[in-house]
C-alpha cells in the first residue's frame, strides 16, 4: 500500500495529495514539531493549557462557592454590586479580598469565573464533538454514494446554511426552549453543515486520485480502502476546522446565553454573567468586564491553535 | 538601438539564497558576455542556477534571494547596483524577459489586448488609441490568428502555444537590446516548440536582439545557439562555441552529457546515463563538484579534484573547461 | 452573463418558498400558545376560542399556510398579535435601523479591513505586520456584545465631560426627531397604502433622509448615535477581512504573472494596484457573504446593547410572545435578504473573475 503512495506521490502534482498519501501516524509526529516551533500554536497551545487547569483545579482555587450568597456571611457588610477589592493593590486589608468584585446575587464574581471555565470548555467540546461527528458522516455518505442521496444531503446542509447562523440557533433554542443543552444542540445543528461539506470535498479529492484507483485494480477493498485509507488522510482540514469551530462554539454560546436563551441563571456561564448585568454597566463595570475578557482570552487561545495547526499541517510551507 | 557589440557582461556574479537551514549558494561566480545578434544558451540540469542567474541579472529574485557579489554591466551600467526606478525604465524596454509557463506567467482577470498595450503605454509613451493599434501589429507579427477578437480574450481561453507568442509579443513590443527566455518551450509540445523557436530567430533577424536562452534542452541548444555556457551546481563547467562544444566537448560532465544523446539510426540496448547524484547545494564538497561521478578520474591523479575547486581553464579564443585535468603543467 | 443571472433568479424562487414553509413551520413549532402568551395562563378557553377565531388560528394547519402564501403574494403579512398593527407598518419601522447599523458595519468592515490587510502583506514580517495580525487575532475572539457594552462604557461614562463622549443608546438624542423627506417637500401622502409604506421605509433611514433634505443637526446626531453599535459590530468582519485579504495578497505576490508584470518594467506600486489587488480580491469577496449573515447576527446582539428598535431586537422579543406574525415575517424578511446578498456577491465574483463566467 505505501510503495504504491510512494510512486503516486512523485507522480501526482498536486501538493495537498501529497499530504493525503503519506502515513497518518508520522504526519502527526511531524505536525506537533512544526506546530511548537510557530508562535502562535505555542501561544495557542499553552493559553490552551492554562485554561484546562484552571478548570481542572477550580475546587482548589476558587476561594468561594460560585453559588454562595455572602450577605450576613462576611466580617463586613458588603455593597451589592461592589468592585474588586485586591489587598495586594491597596484595598483596606480589614475588607474581605474579592479579586472581582460581588456580583449582582452578593456572589463572589472570581470563583464564578473560575468554575465558568469548566463550563464555556464543556460546551466548545461538545458542540463541535456533535456537529463533527454527524458532518464528517454525512459528509463521507453522501461523497462515498453520490446519486440522490448526496443531493438529499446536501440541500438540507443548504437550508441550514441558507440563514445568518446566530439567529438560526435562536429561532432552534426558541422551538426547543431556553437552556443550556437546547442551546448546544443548535449550535451544533448550526455549525454542522461546514463539517459535511468539508468532508464530502475531501472524500471526493481522494476518490478520484490515482493511487485509489490503482489500489482497487489491484484487489483492495474500497470499504477497507474508506476507512483506513481515504478518511484518516482528509481529516486533517476537518482538525482544524473543528480547533477554530470550539471557539466559535464558545462565542455563540455566550451570545446566545447573554440573550437569556442559554445557560440559565444561577449558572456562571460568563455569558448569562454578562447578560444579567448589562444593564448595571455604567455602574458596575467590573460585572460585564470579567467575563468578557475570560471568553476573549479563552476564544483566543482557540484561535491561535488553530492557526497554528493551520500552519503546521500546510505542506506548503517549507521548514 | 545600440552600437556595442557586447550588450551584457556579467563577471563573478554569485547569487545565495536563505534558508532555514543556512544560506545556499545557488549561483556560484559565473561570468560571460553576450553580444549584440547572438543567441547565448544557459545548459544545465535542473536546479544547477540556470535560472537563477537570470533572475539575478533582471532584479526579479524572490525575497529569500540576494546577489552576494559580482556586477551585471549593461552597456557600462552595472544592473545589480540600480535603483528600482532605473531598473523598472530598463526592464520590458532595453532588456525583456519570457518564462517557462505561458499560462501562469500572463495575468486570469486582464484582456490580452490589454497587457501587451499596456507595454506601449509606460514604455512609449503612446496614447490609448495608439497602443492598441500597435498591439493588433504586433500580435500580428507573432502570428497570432485572428488578433482582433483574440485582444479582447484572457489567458484562459488560450492554448500554449498562443500564449507564448503573446509573452514574446510583449517582450519585443520597444525591440529590445536583450531577450532572456527562461525554459520559452519546456511547457509546450514539440510541435509547438519548433514553432516557437522559428518565431523567436525570426523577430531576432529584424531586431538584432541578442537572446539569452536558457534550457536544459540539448535539442533546443543545437537549433538556436551561436555560443553556450554550462553550468552544474551552480558554476560554470564548460563555455565555448556550439558546434565545439557539441562535436569536441573537453569537461567530462559535457562529455557525459553529449555521450546520453541517443542517435536516431544507431541502435543501442541502453541510454547512457550518468551515474549517481548532483550532490545538495547544503552539502557542497570542497573540491570539484562533479569529481565523484567524473569517469575520467581513474585514469588521472586527481588529487586536486577532491580538494580545490578547479579555475576555469581558458583552451583557446572562446573555449574553456573548469577542469584539473586541463591544466598544462 | 446575462443568462446566468437570469438562471440564478430563476433557481431563487423555489428557494423563496422553501424559506417561507420553514419559518412557517418552525413558528408553529414553538410550544406554548399565543393566547395564553399574550393574555397570560388563567385564560378561560371560551377568551382562548375567540382569540383563536379572531386571529385566524382555529383552521386547520394547511389552510393556514395556503391563507398566508396568498396574502404574502399580495404584500399582506398580516397584523401582529402582540401589537395589533400591520405586520409591514413595524416592518417599516424596524428594518431601517438594521440596515443602517449592517451596511454601515459592511462598509467600515471592508475599507479598513482591506486597508490593514494590503498594508499588512506590503509591510510583510516587519513589527506592523505581526502587529495588525495579532490585534486581527484579538478582533476575531471578542464578543461583539461585551465590546459594545465596553465602548458604551468607555466613550458614555468616562469620557463624558469631553469632546469624545459618544451617545451609548437610541438613534437620535431625546428631544430630536426625524422628518421623513415626503413631509418636508410638501409631498401628499395618504398614509397606510403601499406608496406611503415604501416612502416611510426609505425615510426611516435617519441618516439617509437627514442627507437629502439637509437637516444637518439630525444627520450629525444620527452619525454620532451610530458611531459606537458600528465600531462594535464591524470588529470581528474586519478582523476576518484583513487576515484574508493579507493572506490572499501574498500568495497573488508569489504567482508568476506578478514577475512577469515586473519583468515589463511596470512600477510596484502600480504592480500592486493594477495586476495583483485585482487577482488579491477574489477569495475576499467570495467571503464576503458569509460575512454579512455574521453582521446579522451580530445586529441582534448590538441592538440589544445600544437599545436599538431593530429588526434583530423585535424577533427575540417576538420569539418570547409567541406573535407568530411578526416571527413568520420578520425571518423570512432576514432569510431573503441574505439570499438577496449571496446572489449578488455570486453575480459581481463573475463580474470580477472572467473564468467564472462561462458558467
Amino acid at each position: 500500500m505505501s510503495k504504491l503512495g510512494r510512486v503516486s506521490k512523485t507522480l501526482s502534482d498536486n501538493f495537498d495529495e501529497d499530504l493525503l498519501l503519506q502515513e497518518p501516524m508520522s504526519v502527526w509526529k511531524r505536525t506537533f514539531k512544526r506546530l511548537w516551533s510557530r508562535r502562535s500554536g505555542k501561544i495557542g497551545l499553552l493559553l490552551i493549557g492554562f485554561i484546562f487547569l484552571i478548570a481542572f483545579t477550580a475546587p482548589i482555587i476558587a476561594p468561594y462557592d460560585p453559588q454562595e450568597v455572602l450577605i450576613g456571611k462576611e466580617i463586613v457588610k458588603l455593597k451589592k454590586r461592589e468592585g474588586p477589592c485586591i489587598h495586594m493593590l491597596g484595598c483596606d486589608s480589614a475588607k474581605p479580598q474579592h479579586l472581582m468584585g460581588i456580583d449582582g446575587n452578593y456572589r463572589d464574581q472570581y470563583s464564578r469565573i473560575i468554575y465558568g471555565s469548566r463550563i464555556s470548555l464543556s460546551i466548545g467540546f461538545s458542540t463541535v464533538a456533535f456537529a463533527v461527528t454527524g458532518g464528517v458522516l454525512l459528509g463521507a455518505l453522501a461523497a462515498f454514494f453520490g446519486g440522490w442521496i448526496d443531493n438529499i444531503i446536501m440541500r438540507l446542509m443548504d437550508v441550514i446554511l441558507g440563514f445568518p447562523s446566530l439567529l438560526l440557533a435562536i429561532a432552534i433554542v426558541a422551538v426547543l426552549g431556553p437552556g443550556i443543552r437546547n442551546a448546544l444542540l443548535a449550535i451544533a445543528i448550526v455549525t454542522l453543515p461546514a463539517y459535511a461539506r468539508l468532508t464530502r470535498a475531501s472524500v471526493l479529492t481522494v476518490k478520484e486520485l490515482d493511487f485509489v484507483k490503482a489500489s482497487i485494480t489491484l484487489g483492495a477493498s474500497p470499504t477497507r480502502l474508506l476507512l483506513f485509507r481515504i478518511l484518516p488522510n482528509s481529516l486533517t482540514p476537518v482538525v482544524v476546522l473543528a480547533t477554530l469551530g470550539i471557539a466559535t462554539a464558545i462565542l455563540d454560546a455566550a451570545g446566545l446565553s447573554f440573550l437569556g436563551l442559554g445557560a440559565q441563571p444561577p449558572m456562571p456561564e460568563w455569558g448569562t454573567m454578562l447578560g444579567s448585568e448589562r444593564n448595571q454597566v455604567f455602574s458596575a463595570p467590573h460585572l460585564v468586564f470579567f467575563p468578557g475578557i475570560a471568553i476573549m482570552i479563552t476564544v483566543l487561545s482557540f484561535n491561535l491553535f488553530g492557526d497554528g495547526l493551520r500552519d503546521a499541517l500546510d505542506p506548503r510551507l517549507n521548514d | 538601438m545600440s552600437t556595442h557589440p557586447i550588450q551584457l557582461e556579467v563577471n563573478n556574479l554569485t547569487t545565495c539564497f536563505r534558508t532555514s537551514t543556512g544560506n545556499v549558494t545557488a549561483v556560484d561566480d559565473i561570468s560571460f558576455s553576450l553580444k549584440k545578434g547572438e543567441t547565448l544558451c544557459i545548459v544545465g540540469e535542473s536546479g544547477c542556477g540556470k535560472s537563477v542567474s537570470a533572475l539575478s541579472i533582471m532584479g526579479l529574485l524572490p525575497p529569500s534571494g540576494y546577489v552576494k557579489s559580482g556586477s551585471a554591466n549593461f552597456h557600462n551600467d552595472n544592473l545589480l547596483s540600480m535603483s528600482s526606478s532605473q531598473l523598472e525604465r530598463l526592464r520590458g524596454n532595453r532588456i525583456s524577459m519570457i518564462f517557462q509557463d505561458p499560462g501562469s506567467s500572463l495575468n486570469p482577470v486582464m484582456r490580452i489586448g490589454d497587457q501587451v498595450s499596456e507595454i506601449f503605454k509606460i514604455h512609449l509613451h503612446m496614447s490609448k488609441k495608439e497602443s492598441e493599434r500597435k498591439t493588433l501589429e504586433m500580435l500580428r507579427q507573432v502570428e497570432i490568428p485572428d488578433p482582433e477578437s483574440r485582444m479582447l480574450a484572457y489567458p484562459h481561453e488560450l492554448s500554449g502555444g498562443m500564449a507564448q507568442r503573446v509573452m514574446i509579443a510583449m517582450a519585443l513590443v520597444c525591440s529590445p537590446d536583450i531577450l532572456i527566455a527562461d525554459e520559452p518551450t519546456t511547457a509546450l509540445d514539440v510541435t509547438i516548440q519548433s514553432q516557437i523557436l522559428n518565431l523567436m530567430i525570426q523577430m531576432q533577424s529584424k531586431t538584432e536582439t541578442a537572446i539569452l536562452l536558457i534550457t536544459h534542452d540539448l535539442g533546443v541548444v543545437a537549433e538556436m545557439a551561436n555560443n553556450v555556457l554550462v553550468m552544474y551546481c551552480g558554476q560554470i563547467v564548460e563555455y565555448g562555441d556550439v558546434k565545439t562544444v557539441f562535436n569536441s566537448p573537453v569537461h567530462p560532465y559535457t562529455k557525459a552529457l553529449m555521450q546520453s544523446i541517443p542517435i536516431i539510426g544507431e541502435k543501442t540496448k541502453r541510454l547512457d546515463a550518468i551515474p549517481g547524484r548532483v550532490p545538495s547545494l547544503n552539502l557542497l564538497p570542497p573540491g570539484c563538484r562533479f569529481e565523484k561521478r567524473c569517469s575520467e578520474k581513474n585514469t588521472n591523479i586527481t588529487s586536486d579534484c577532491q580538494e580545490k575547486i578547479p579555475p576555469i581553464f581558458n583552451l583557446n579564443d572562446n573555449h574553456g573547461s573548469r577542469c584539473w585535468l586541463e591544466k598544462e603543467d | 452573463m446575462t443568462a446566468y443571472i437570469i438562471k440564478r433568479l430563476l433557481i431563487s424562487i423555489p428557494v423563496l418558498f422553501g424559506i417561507l414553509l420553514v419559518t412557517f413551520v418552525l413558528a408553529r413549532l414553538i410550544p406554548g400558545d399565543p393566547c395564553k402568551a399574550m393574555l397570560g395562563e388563567k385564560a378561560t378557553i371560551e377568551v382562548c376560542e375567540k382569540f383563536d377565531k379572531r386571529f385566524g388560528l382555529d383552521k386547520p394547519i394547511s389552510t393556514q399556510f395556503f391563507l398566508y402564501s396568498k396574502r404574502v403574494i399580495v404584500g399582506d403579512f398580516g397584523n401582529s398579535i402582540r401589537f395589533s398593527r400591520p405586520v409591514t407598518q413595524i416592518l417599516v419601522e424596524r428594518f431601517p435601523v438594521t440596515i443602517e447599523l449592517a451596511l454601515g458595519g459592511l462598509v467600515v468592515a471592508i475599507i479598513v479591513g482591506v486597508f490593514l490587510g494590503i498594508v499588512s502583506a506590503l509591510k510583510h514580517n516587519t513589527s506592523v505586520d505581526v502587529g495588525t495580525m495579532v490585534l486581527a487575532n484579538i478582533g476575531i475572539s471578542m464578543p461583539v456584545f461585551w465590546l459594545g457594552l465596553m465602548l458604551a462604557y468607555l466613550f458614555g461614562l468616562l469620557l463624558k465631560d469631553t469632546i469624545f463622549w459618544l451617545p451609548p443608546s437610541g438613534r437620535l438624542t431625546a428631544g430630536l426627531s426625524s422628518i421623513p423627506f415626503f413631509e418636508v417637500w410638501g409631498w401628499d401622502v395618504v398614509s397606510g397604502t403601499a406608496k406611503s409604506r415604501v416612502l416611510e421605509f426609505f425615510a426611516n433611514h435617519y441618516i439617509f433622509n437627514a442627507l437629502i433634505t439637509g437637516n444637518w443637526e439630525i444627520f450629525k446626531d444620527a452619525i454620532r448615535h451610530m458611531i459606537l453599535p458600528v465600531i462594535a459590530l464591524s470588529t470581528i468582519p474586519m478582523a476576518i477581512i484583513a487576515r484574508m485579504t493579507r493572506s490572499s495578497l501574498l500568495e497573488v505576490l508569489g504567482r508568476d504573472y506578478i514577475r512577469t508584470a515586473r519583468a515589463k518594467g511596470i512600477k510596484n506600486t502600480n504592480v500592486v494596484t493594477k495586476h495583483a489587488l485585482r487577482n488579491a480580491m477574489l477569495p475576499v469577496v467570495t467571503i464576503l457573504g458569509l460575512q454579512m449573515g455574521g453582521l446579522l447576527s451580530g445586529a441582534v446582539l448590538t441592538e440589544t446593547v445600544f437599545g436599538l428598535a431593530g429588526v434583530g431586537r423585535m424577533l427575540v422579543e417576538a420569539i418570547y410572545a409567541r406573535d407568530y406574525p411578526i416571527i413568520q415575517t420578520f425571518t423570512v424578511m432576514v432569510a431573503v435578504a441574505y439570499m438577496l446578498i449571496n446572489l449578488i456577491v455570486d453575480i459581481s465574483y463573475g463580474f470580477l473573475d472572467p473564468r467564472v463566467r462561462l458558467e
